[in-house]
């Protein structure tokens, strides 16, 4: 299989942070609202370089959107910054109404999404946000896997015309994708090739996928690793060649099995190409407060996790 | 255009609003009645608009309305300012039309920049593009109207604290002050006075007018305009009649969604005599072109 060696540890929303200073350069229509997390997101050289487009607009989520919206009709690209409970749960209706159904050009950036979120547990560790970007109608969800990726997506979607969900993290991540200035939004990356089961992951399981793939290439198995950094649209062609070629499809996602990546996998084979499926996930309950990767252990997110979940996909081939 | 003129084409945008909404046999009456004046103040005298450079906001005041629900109103004034055809008045509410119950942006409707309708929003999305035309140095200005039972809402607090915040005296906010809502009396479903006083603890110019005298809605509006430079945006708080020129409807609660029967359009019709505007199904109905 094709190594990828870790370039460095590094949380993804460095790199968000380091992409809007880039784009704070490159893009003078380029406009950020913060809710009071400015050294959280990152965006400390934004804001100390472009004072004038960067706006606190305090602990009022509600109000950040609206103001979003109003800036893009105003001719901005406006990208809104706090965490992921904050950026969708706390919003929806906001997001609903002013930005999906409105269709304004509005970029949602949430940091800190996920169970990794650590030590401040269930309130702030957002594993629904997923599931509800992806019902709203217009609505594009991304979530990078590592934090040269979440550079390349902040880049693409500040020239991608229409509403956007960005996903990103807080805890240190191996970072090992290349930087890509050709970022496709849509399009499922294949990290490994494999014929005997694929593994869908997005976001830092995406880094897990490529490590139980190589515990059961020990064991004599090949395993597929997609990469699918965009939730919606899906890349449907690359899910049902996943099918068709592998017979059995695993996904992985730090989000409740309900409404996340695997439900949306699950709708594709099962009207297209039907064939077992494991879906690793948070199983319809709330986080806790813990380390990054005991939680992920406690929650059914770990290495070993989606090896068992390979195995079992595996044995309900026909 | 004088006074008179004005009272005029709000009487005529009246007679669109209970025409459209008894065809419908649905919609909401008692506001877009209620802010008729306002709407013919703005669009007919006040604000530099042209709906031949529609989409674009170049050069253009923008307006945005927060309680969505007033939609008739709104639809009435821009079909008759020239943004779409004033028979598509008639298609208000029915399916495949452009004029959804509340406004949208997805069926391509001209003037309607935002959807609005679920609450509280207006407010945000205007200072947002109030924020805009700072940013670009666009000397045009930015209007927003709200209901009164609107401001239940927390996030139009939200938005009353950016907006000093962000020193958008590019704004002009209405608040429409009818004192009813839904359940009733504002001041019984959710106590709002003293509600200047509220606006202005939170940093605002604040001017009260009777919301029906041409001559206090320009003044104010004027006045709102010698406030640029100070960073201090300005609401208006219009006092109301809900329903204003129909009597048997006015200030009851319940015509804020209500549709008039057949019998109760036609005596409204009288109450709101013709114009020289003629109504929009009058093959000889006319649309104002402009200052121009």
């Amino acid at each position: 299989m094709p190594i990828y060696p870790v370039k460095d540890n590094k949380p993804t929303r460095n790199a968000f942070g380091e992409a809007m200073a880039e784009l704070g350069q490159s893009n003078p229509d380029v406009v950020v609202l913060c809710a009071d997390l400015k050294g959280s997101l990152k965006l400390e050289k934004f804001s100390e370089n472009h004072p004038d487009r960067y706006f606190s607009i305090g602990i009022a989520e509600a109000d950040m959107i609206g103001t979003a919206a109003g800036l893009a009709i105003g001719g901005k690209i406006p990208f809104t910054a706090t965490f992921a409970e904050f950026s969708t749960g706390r919003v929806y209706d906001q997001i609903r109404q002013s930005v999906a159904y409105s269709n304004t050009n509005v970029k949602i950036c949430a940091s800190h999404a996920g169970l990794t979120l650590g030590e401040d547990g269930a309130t702030h560790q957002a594993l629904e946000d997923i599931g509800l970007m992806r019902a709203l109608p217009g609505m594009t969800v991304i979530v990078p896997c590592d934090a040269n990726e979440t550079y390349s997506a902040t880049m693409a979607i500040a020239k991608f015309k229409g509403p956007v969900y960005l996903r990103f993290g807080r805890p240190n991540q191996p970072n090992f994708t290349e930087i890509n200035p050709d970022f496709q939004i849509g399009k499922a990356n294949v990290l490994n090739p494999g014929k005997d089961v694929t593994i869908i992951a997005t976001g830092i399981l995406v880094w897990k996928a490529l490590e139980a793939a190589e515990i059961l290439q020990a064991e004599g198995l090949t395993v597929r690793v997609i990469n699918i950094h965009t939730i919606k649209p899906l890349d449907v062609e690359a899910i049902v060649t996943a099918a068709k070629e592998t017979g059995a499809i695993v996904t992985a996602e730090e989000h409740q099995k309900n409404t996340g990546l695997g439900d949306a996998v699950a709708h594709v084979i099962s009207t297209q190409f039907p064939v077992p499926l494991e879906i690793v996930a948070v199983n319809d309950t709330f986080g806790e407060s813990g380390l990054p990767d005991e939680l992920l252990t406690q929650y059914g997110l770990s290495t070993q996790d989606l090896v068992k979940a390979a195995k079992k996909a595996i044995s309900r081939k026909k | 255009m004088t006074h008179s003129e004005l009272q005029t084409i709000s009487r005529q945008l009246k007679r669109d609003v209970i025409k459209m909404i008894t065809h419908a046999e649905s919609g909401h009456p008692g506001g877009s009645l209620g802010m008729a004046d306002i709407f013919t103040a703005l669009y007919f005298s006040e604000m530099k608009h042209d709906p031949a450079k529609w989409p674009s906001v170049e050069g253009q005041d923008l307006f945005f309305l927060s309680n969505g629900h007033i939609a008739p109103i709104w639809y009435a004034t821009l079909a008759r300012t020239g943004y779409f055809p004033l028979a598509e008045l008639s298609t208000l509410r029915k399916i495949h039309s452009r004029l959804q119950g509340h406004p949208a942006t997805k069926e391509g409707l001209p003037g309607i920049r935002v959807a609005s309708g679920s609450l509280g929003q207006g407010l945000s999305v205007a200072i947002g593009a109030a924020m805009a035309y700072k940013l670009d140095n666009r000397p045009e200005w930015i209007y927003v109207a709200m209901g009164d039972g609107e401001l239940n809402e927390g996030q139009i607090w939200e938005a009353a604290m950016n907006g000093p915040h962000q020193k958008v005296d590019n704004l002009i906010a209405f608040v429409d002050r009818n004192r009813l809502q839904i359940d009733g009396s504002t001041e019984v479903v959710k106590k709002l006075d003293p509600l200047p006083d509220k606006w202005k603890a939170f940093g605002w110019n604040v001017l009260e007018i009777n919301g029906h005298d041409f001559a206090e809605i320009l003044a104010a509006i004027a006045k709102a305009k010698t406030n640029l430079g100070t960073g201090i945006p300005t609401v208006i708080i219009a006092n109301t009649v809900m329903s204003k020129g129909v009597s048997f409807m006015e200030n009851i609660a319940k015509w804020h969604g209500t549709p008039p029967t057949k019998e109760m359009e036609a005596k409204a019709l009288i109450e709101l005599a013709p114009t020289e505007w003629k109504d929009y199904d009058d093959p000889a109905a006319r649309v104002y072109k402009g200052r121009n």
